[in-house]
């Protein structure tokens, strides 16, 4: 974001600004983000958020888990250094089960929270962008950026109507 | 936010009317100045937590012999404190995970301390099989990387280096998916205190912030991966402890070698971990008045699961008796009649006592709702599962199939002293975090709050900010 003017509606109700976006998802009006403190359930079909493909991620970072133990322990103990302990084949599968399923979980785990970070540009110490200084604690704020608007008037008399406390502009 | 609700449900935000109220109550104690109870508890632990680092560090120079084991003997106290610590760790995650995939909206609020405290107990659960090494120095031969030792390799046959993997991965996920859901409320401690002029505060909880904005787009993305890391963290409930149990359960010691103990152990860990969690919850909303958050409903709720897992271990404690008769084996069913009657009695009725008995008086609602005698059952609790791992493991090894190695166990002052020091660091850990981090979750606790009252700013005619330009 650089230099770009948004038009912001700000709530105090979650509900209303719901119904505030139902209007203007109607509207066609094109809705740049909306901030709140906390995630508002509902919210995502009305700004067309398609669901996150993080989760086919998280299974292909499993995935590489499971091969990763898999390809280590066989390896080690088919290839590398066979062991014999008490006569007991080395390349006993049902042993590898522990090992597979932690790496499993461990490269999931991992592998999805780093490409979460990477995808929503988030690192140590970024500057935060806000919109409203309050939109991390009590504040609602749907921004829409002006040079894709026609109508602001129309825009800011759904806003009004829905109960939005403050219509403000901002350049970020 | 608001929803049709039935009556009947519980509120589980008391007195709380809107959502700037939520903001300061929890973040009251990180922006006043650490009164003097919390200077002298935190200096106190991290005095204890000092010497058992000192006392490490003798164990470290001298070697184990300055512990009380012996060649029949030889786990007692390290082993026992390692699985009592992992095993506090559970309810942590049972919490944060296995409560969020069943939609129980009563961990919102208990979410944040329990996690925490997973992390510090699995902390000092990891320093007891490292010092147990002898070399914790060559720790590093634990793990399976390429090496000029011939080279040698580690053996995944062995429970023991499946527990490397398992307390890792456990460790480092809890740590995760900690960190992941303080960065919305790191970014409301942000903007609170850029809006208070503490320029310092702000830069330092920015900084851990990430840049968090609360975009609906990447809460969207958050929830996903909150429910996923959920979905990881709750099978590794049940691995981590049931791996621990291998670690007895795949020897041939009569008394440990049995097929009841990944589930046992389970259900144990849960159970010690409420305990912890309700040690830690009375003080907690105490001191820092939270009972609005962390309500009467809550610690109802913790004793409920108290008392259903109370009655597991208390079942498997009877189980593994009749199995040990049902087997035929002899050595099977000495060890378990000396286990009650032999020279170590003494410990297993207080395990049986602490474990089984006390829990059962939370079915009555007066004894559940009076938070003095539910902490002094909590306390019983912990001491009782303490216990059960001193027991399982002590009187299993003391006397074995050879009538002429048979030993008893003292622990010497420097294994009691590094076990009462690892109690210092964990409290003082919790401490350092109940006065820096926000304890209760801000953000998932807004979403209780039903039908919000305008905030008090607005009511006052301020403006949302000072840059803005209104219309």
């Amino acid at each position: 974001m650089s230099n770009k003017q948004f038009l912001l509606g700000k709530f105090w109700d979650p509900d209303k600004l719901l119904e505030a976006l139902g209007q203007l998802q109607k509207d066609e009006v094109p809705v740049y983000d909306v901030y709140s403190p906390f995630p508002i359930h509902g919210i995502e079909p009305l700004l067309n958020i398609k669901r996150t493909r993080l989760t086919v991620a998280s299974f292909i970072y499993g995935a590489m888990g499971l091969m990763t133990a898999l390809l280590l322990m066989g390896l080690v103990f088919g290839v590398i250094w066979p062991m014999n302990i008490g006569g007991k084949p080395s390349l006993a599968w049902p042993d590898f089960v522990p090992i597979s399923f932690e790496l499993t979980v461990l490269f999931a785990a991992h592998g999805m929270v780093l490409t979460f970070l990477v995808v929503g540009q988030y690192w140590p110490g970024k500057k935060a962008v806000l919109m409203d200084d309050r939109q991390t604690d009590d504040v609602f704020v749907v921004a829409i950026d002006k040079t894709r608007i026609t109508d602001e008037q129309a825009i800011r008399s759904v806003f009004e109507a829905n109960g939005a406390y403050e219509i403000t502009e901002k350049e970020v | 936010m608001s929803h049709v609700r039935s009556p009947i449900r519980q509120k589980w935000v008391t007195n709380t009317e809107t959502y700037g109220k939520i903001t300061e109550d929890i973040t009251r104690p990180i922006e006043s100045k650490p009164n003097p109870i919390w200077l002298a508890a935190t200096a106190f632990s991290g005095l204890v937590m000092t010497i058992g680092f000192a006392l490490i560090g003798w164990t470290m120079w001298k070697g184990i012999g300055t512990w009380g084991l012996n060649p029949t003997v030889g786990w007692a106290f390290d082993i026992t404190n390692f699985v009592f610590w992992v095993g506090i760790g559970h309810a942590g995650t049972l919490i944060s995970a296995v409560l969020l995939l069943f939609r129980q909206e009563w961990r919102n609020s208990i979410n944040r301390a329990s996690e925490a405290m997973t992390i510090f107990a699995v902390l000092c659960a990891g320093l007891f099989p490292i010092l147990h090494m002898g070399r914790p120095w060559l720790g590093l031969w634990f793990l399976p990387l390429p090496n000029t030792r011939g080279s040698l390799w580690v053996n995944f046959n062995s429970p023991l280096l499946w527990d490397v993997f398992a307390i890792s991965t456990y460790l480092t996920v809890s740590l995760v998916f900690w960190y992941l859901g303080m960065i919305p409320d790191f970014a409301t401690i942000r903007d609170r205190m850029a809006r208070a002029g503490r320029k310092v505060a702000a830069a330092i909880y920015g900084g851990m912030a990430f840049g968090w904005e609360g975009s609906s787009r990447n809460w969207s993305r958050f929830e996903i991966i909150s429910l996923i890391l959920s979905g990881l963290a709750t099978p590794l409930v049940l691995s981590v402890h049931s791996i621990v149990s291998m670690d007895f359960a795949t020897s041939v010691i009569p008394g440990w070698h049995t097929t009841i103990f990944p589930p046992y152990f389970v259900a144990g860990a849960i159970f010690s971990g409420f305990g912890m969690v309700q040690t830690l919850m009375i003080v907690t909303r105490k001191v820092y008045k939270l009972e609005n958050y962390i309500t009467m409903d809550h610690m109802e709720s913790i004793a409920k699961i108290v008392i259903a897992t109370g009655s597991l271990v208390g079942f498997a404690y009877m189980t593994e008796f009749f199995i040990a008769w049902y087997s035929g084996s002899l050595w099977e069913r000495y060890i378990f009649i000396n286990r009650a009657f032999g020279p170590f009695g003494w410990s297993y009725w207080i395990m049986f006592t602490c474990n089984v008995i006390t829990p059962q008086l939370f079915w009555f609602k007066k004894i559940r709702t009076n938070m003095v005698i539910t902490f002094i059952i909590s306390i019983f609790i912990n001491v009782g599962m303490w216990f059960e791992r001193f027991v399982i493991i002590v009187t299993s090894l003391h006397r074995d199939f050879l009538p002429s190695s048979w030993a008893s166990y003292v622990p010497t002052w420097v294994e009691a002293g590094i076990f009462i020091g690892t109690f210092g660091l964990f409290m003082f850990c919790f401490f350092l975090f109940s006065k820096f981090l926000p304890v209760v979750n801000m953000f998932e606790v807004k979403t209780l709050l039903h039908h919000p009252k305008k905030p008090a700013h607005l009511e006052a005619g301020e403006s949302g900010t000072s840059e803005s330009v209104s219309a």
